[in-house]
């Protein structure tokens, strides 16, 4: 197998790990800031929208998904999705009990 | 359908004769094998082992319930004996009894393949099983006593009792490792390792089953182990998760847990129905009906199975459209697991039946999970199940389903292909009363606890009214009935083991690879990889045969 196995080297500037941190900083004090601030039901729907958008970011750069073969992408979308729709049959219950 | 047939007169050495490692003979021989079969093997003996263990404690609950208030063991030790029995049964004996000694042992041989994809992986899956398992039963003599919450370890009272929860906690954790490894080493097997002509719809359909199987094990499992791990967190640091005390929220911790427990259900049972899926076209002789409706009835099963977890928490809190939501799509389940009863029953019709223990084993199946099924859908409706939630009725819709079915069909397999795998047969007259003394006494356990339930027997109650005592005699009467079966149906198999006489390569005629080679198989199952060009199941002569004789 190792002869089909194709490694590529890619090199990513410090700077572009830097900008990514600070933004996932920056992300990280918005959430502080929304969860300051009643907004019902939207409260837990935007504090999930700007997790998944860090976790983009920390899957695809820190962790190299973007530069992986398209099958990893489909492992990590097969966990993804099947996490999302456990979550959005548990908002079944949580969005109208509350 | 294989070319790889060798004739009994020419036995080579088998799998129970050689070694994968340096040490011939001996435990080592075994317990350092990468050997798919003796990993099956290893699996057996210490899931059997379990199995006893957990029967036993079954035992002393049914002589408890004997009679109204103190029979044997006060309240505290008969809460911590029904955990102990669910928890092992569970995570020891009913998750992985199927796939991981039946499914290790025989799923290479039936794609044409010389050993799963992952030995290494396979063996450390073991030793995960094990260490889980020595775990669990190590808590019972620990200090404070073994937990005593249910194998549910609903909170908040997993969170506050004193008793050994956090080495039960570590022990299933484990032990969910051992079941996603063994997932994981199962697909991939089943796409990279088919034998040439090899398609989808050519295989086996328990090969079906162990795929379905193993997705739901590698997608459910890892939140199982996220959960418990969160309460060991919560027990141990007290941060405000589960605990509504400090504003966390158990209704929460059903969601979670319930989101693995019951997929785990058809982890459970989907390979006991790829088991019955090949003993009843090897015992009518006739190729299995709607093959294709029940590969896949098998992946429906697992799709929809994975969502209709809050059928277990009605009464917990929940909202009332999350209410009809679940109660709805637990109705749709029923439908692919309707088509398989449906399948199986058309197989056997006008078929040349032969009942021999295997198939008998099958029967009680499909007529015991029938029942666990129909009551099943009794309690996903919402009105019924709020006056039966939490009753004995549930217990008995539970193990109708779980051991009614689960357990028969481990029961059917290893009647099945045991000659296959230690190369021997067992004394069939006395598997048939083991089989009739097992299924009578089963019934005659569990039938009085539909009634109980529906009349207001609460579950898990250490005391009882007198009008339940009737029942409650009966029930623990059929315990006794049915441990005499075990016995009985268990002793048959160890002497057929040690001392039957030899087994052909096909006893039974079966048309799937693994009774095309050697019994038992030798170390790689085949000498050349066998090239596949029919279907799993062509009794096409047989059907010929049987429409000239009429």
């Amino acid at each position: 197998m190792s002869d089909q196995h194709h490694e590529e080297t890619h090199i990513v500037e410090y700077g572009q790990y830097i900008y990514i941190w600070l933004g996932l900083l920056a992300f990280t004090g918005i959430t502080v800031t929304v969860s300051g601030i009643n907004l019902g039901n939207w409260t837990i729907v935007i504090a999930l929208l700007i997790a998944s958008i860090k976790s983009y970011y920390v899957l695809n750069y820190f962790m190299h998904l973007s530069n992986e073969d398209k099958i990893f992408k489909a492992f990590v979308f097969t966990a993804l999705l099947t996490f999302f729709i456990f979550l959005s049959f548990t908002f079944w219950d949580y969005s109208f009990t509350r | 359908m294989a070319k790889d047939s060798v004739p009994v007169e020419k036995l080579e050495p088998s799998y129970l004769d050689v070694s994968t490692n340096k040490y011939k003979t001996g435990i080592l021989s075994w317990i350092l094998s990468v050997d798919h079969k003796r990993i099956g093997i290893l699996y057996l003996f210490s899931m059997m082992a379990f199995f006893i263990v957990a029967v036993f404690f079954g035992f002393l609950i049914r002589l408890e319930l004997l009679s109204p208030g103190k029979t044997i063991v006060d309240a505290q030790t008969y809460n911590q004996l029904f955990t102990l029995h669910g928890l092992i049964m569970i995570f020891l004996f009913i998750i992985p009894g199927l796939p991981a000694v039946f499914g290790n042992f025989f799923l290479p041989i039936m794609i044409g393949a010389k050993d799963v994809i992952f030995p290494r992986l396979n063996l450390m899956s073991w030793y995960m099983f094990a260490i889980g398992g020595l775990l669990a039963v190590t808590s019972i003599f620990l200090p404070g006593g073994s937990a005593d919450t249910g194998w549910m370890f609903y909170v908040p009272y997993s969170i506050r009792t004193t008793t050994n929860v956090s080495p039960a906690l570590l022990a299933a954790f484990i032990l969910g490792f051992s079941s996603i490894l063994t997932g994981l080493n199962f697909i991939t097997t089943i796409h990279r390792m088919r034998a040439p002509g090899m398609s989808w719809f050519k295989m086996p359909l328990f090969v079906w089953s162990l795929y379905a199987t193993g997705w739901v094990q590698i997608l459910a499992t890892p939140i199982i182990g996220i959960t418990l791990a969160l309460v060991a967190i919560e027990r141990f640091l007290g941060v405000g998760i589960f605990d509504p005390a400090l504003g966390g929220d158990p209704v929460l911790y059903q969601h979670l847990f319930w989101i693995y427990s019951h997929p785990a259900v058809y982890i459970m049972i989907l390979p006991a129905m790829g088991i019955v899926s090949e003993i009843i076209p090897t015992f009518s002789r006739r190729s299995i009906f709607g093959y294709k409706f029940i590969a896949f009835s098998s992946l429906a099963i697992a799709l929809f199975g994975s969502l209709v977890w809050a059928h277990h928490m009605f009464t917990a809190g929940m909202s009332d459209t999350a209410q009809f939501v679940f109660s709805f799509i637990t109705y749709v389940v029923s439908i692919p697991s309707a088509i398989k009863v449906f399948n199986w029953l058309s197989t056997m019709y006008k078929g040349s039946i032969k009942a021999d223990p295997p198939l008998l084993y099958v029967l009680s199946f499909i007529f015991q999970f029938s029942i666990g099924g129909f009551t099943g859908l009794m309690l996903g409706a919402l009105s019924v199940n709020i006056h039966l939630q939490d009753t004995s009725f549930v217990v008995a819709h539970f193990h109708y389903v779980m051991f009614g079915g689960t357990g028969f069909g481990i029961f059917a397999a290893m009647h099945y292909w045991f000659p296959k795998m230690f190369g021997r047969m067992y004394n069939l007259k006395v598997a048939t009363w083991g089989w009739g003394i097992v299924t009578f006494g089963y019934n005659l356990l569990y039938m009085p606890l539909f009634v109980m339930g529906y009349l207001g027997m609460p579950r898990r109650y250490y005391d009882y009214l007198p009008e339940f005592h009737t029942y409650h005699v009966v029930s623990t009467v059929g315990s006794w009935i049915l441990i005499i079966g075990l016995t009985v149906m268990l002793t048959n198999l160890w002497v057929g083991m040690k001392r039957g006489k030899k087994a052909p390569m096909n006893p039974w005629g079966g048309e799937t690879l693994e009774w095309k080679i050697q019994t038992p198989p030798i170390l790689e199952n085949f000498h050349e990889i066998p090239d596949i060009h029919a279907g799993p199941y062509d009794y096409s002569k047989y059907e010929k045969a049987a429409k000239e004789a009429t």
